[in-house]
């Protein structure tokens, strides 16, 4: 039964048209990206207040699962404040500004054995470039809205997130010179090694001061605890977002998610094997079913580091801006350096600094 | 040549949904929920006191020092996305020349550390 339906699986596909097949992908990972967000807003709530030791949202449908659609109808029917004294045109495009580039970043990231919406050649540097994008909506944003919180918000949003982009930029350069190629598909290849000890051909064991130094950034990136510091309540009220109501605050937490989203996935991507699982060889000419089940592979990776990202949230108090800066610029990008030049030595003089690949 | 196009197909369609879903959400907001206006609400928010001077002003010039050396790092990070690939048909050579210029910039880094560049206060 299971059988004969992946087998006429294999079939349907093998016989659909290339662009029928192109925008089923495009069109099922943008569907997929934007309902990821309320459900992962849900999951938020809920281990938000298990970790706090409460009950959080189980009032609407069962155990709640529906307050993210009661959220969003009650967002749609809110007044849509706009206060005077704005720059219109730059504060109305803003929250589109911030979510745009977050989820265009995610179309290079392989979700399955080379299934992504845009395999580019050069897939790591696409993401970065449209990525980088983000900072000048947070920054317009903050600007346009003409409120002394919203422009304090902005700056510290975007001075952050341009310091942390190149300590980013260089650990994956890191990856990069590993893996020997700037293919997201060919990097998860590179990673992956026979045997049980597999596992430690991941980039997270190759390449770990790399990790860490992603790892902070990524963080930082997105404007979460511990580095939310544009955003910080107590201080700035909402940061950029303070003027901003109804669906236009919606877009710019949905840009805030999406962006999780996608830097959990390319973490995935570049530190731990992707796709791919350590035990199991990679087939040269992946069937659907080998497809489907190197998504579901990609989708556990993801949602584990989607946890990640709130378990720090509710573990690790935030930063004084002053420390944010410091070890942007003194200790992440001086560390990555460091990095840099002992990766290009043990490459090109055979010297393993690191636990030796099996098999 | 053909495998490029679909994927530009792909990433047209995924753009096009992207800018509709971002112009519903805008549209949206602009359409439906009441419209209730007072001069009150419509001034922006400063701690539930009356406003007393635009936002319009001057701000710490460390925010732009900040942008300025994003920019050179930045552009150092353009120059070893390259080398990071052919770093091993390079070899020893292009190690000393990628060397040197880390150095440079790295002196440079010491040097903005030293006399303060860094530091918030």
């Amino acid at each position: 039964m299971i059988i004969s339906t992946l087998a006429a699986a294999q079939v349907a596909v093998e016989a659909m048209n290339p662009w029928l097949k192109s925008s089923i992908t495009a069109v099922l990972v943008f569907g997929g990206l934007i309902h990821i967000v309320p459900g992962l807003i849900y999951f938020e709530r809920r281990i938000s207040a298990w970790i706090q030791d409460r009950i959080g949202p189980n009032r609407v449908g069962p155990v709640g699962v529906l307050q993210p659609v009661a959220d969003a109808i009650k967002l749609i029917f809110k007044e849509d404040v706009t206060p005077e004294g704005i720059n219109r045109a730059i504060y109305t495009l803003a929250p589109v500004l911030v979510y745009a580039p977050a989820i265009l970043a995610f179309t290079v990231i392989p979700v399955g054995i080379d299934l992504q919406v845009a395999n580019f050649s050069v897939g790591v540097i696409f993401l970065l470039t449209i990525g980088g994008f983000s900072v000048y909506g947070l920054a317009f944003g903050g600007w346009a809205s003409n409120n002394k919180y919203s422009l304090l918000g902005g700056l510290r949003a975007s001075a952050q997130m341009v310091s942390y982009e190149v300590a980013l930029i260089l650990s994956v350069i890191a990856i990069l010179m590993t893996a020997e190629s700037v293919d997201l598909n060919a990097i998860v290849r590179s990673q992956w090694a026979p045997g049980t000890l597999g596992f430690l051909g991941w980039n997270l064991f190759q390449q770990p001061i790399a990790f860490v130094i992603f790892f902070i950034a990524a963080f930082a990136e997105t404007n979460r605890l511990p580095f939310d510091l544009p955003e910080c309540e107590a201080e700035l009220i909402g940061g950029y977002h303070t003027e901003y109501s109804s669906l236009k605050f919606a877009t710019f937490f949905l840009g805030e998610y999406v962006a999780m989203v996608t830097m959990s996935g390319l973490l995935v991507t570049l530190f731990l094997g992707g796709w791919s699982l350590p035990w199991v060889e990679i087939p040269a000419l992946p069937l659907t079913a080998d497809i489907a089940l190197s998504v579901l592979i990609f989708l556990g990776k993801l949602a584990f580091l989607l946890f990640v990202y709130i378990w720090v949230r509710w573990t690790l108090p935030r930063f004084r801006y002053d420390q944010l800066m410091g070890i942007g610029w003194k200790v992440l990008i001086p560390l990555a350096l460091v990095n840099l030049a002992l990766t290009a030595l043990g490459g090109i003089f055979d010297w393993n600094w690191l636990i030796p690949l099996p098999g | 040549m053909t495998s490029v196009s679909y994927d530009l197909f792909a990433l047209a369609i995924f753009a096009g949904l992207t800018v509709i879903v971002g112009a519903g959400l805008l549209a949206l907001s602009e359409l439906v929920g009441p419209r209730r206006r007072d001069p009150e609400k419509n001034t922006t928010y400063e701690c539930g006191v009356p406003l007393f001077d635009s936002a319009r002003e001057p701000f710490t010039v460390k925010f732009y020092l900040v942008a300025i050396l994003f920019i050179l790092f930045d552009i150092e990070t353009v120059f070893l996305l390259p080398y990071a690939v052919v770093y091993k048909q390079l070899g020893v050579i292009g190690l000393v020349e990628m060397g040197i210029f880390l150095l440079v910039l790295a002196a440079g880094l010491l040097y903005c550390w030293r006399r303060g560049a860094l530091e918030w206060d």
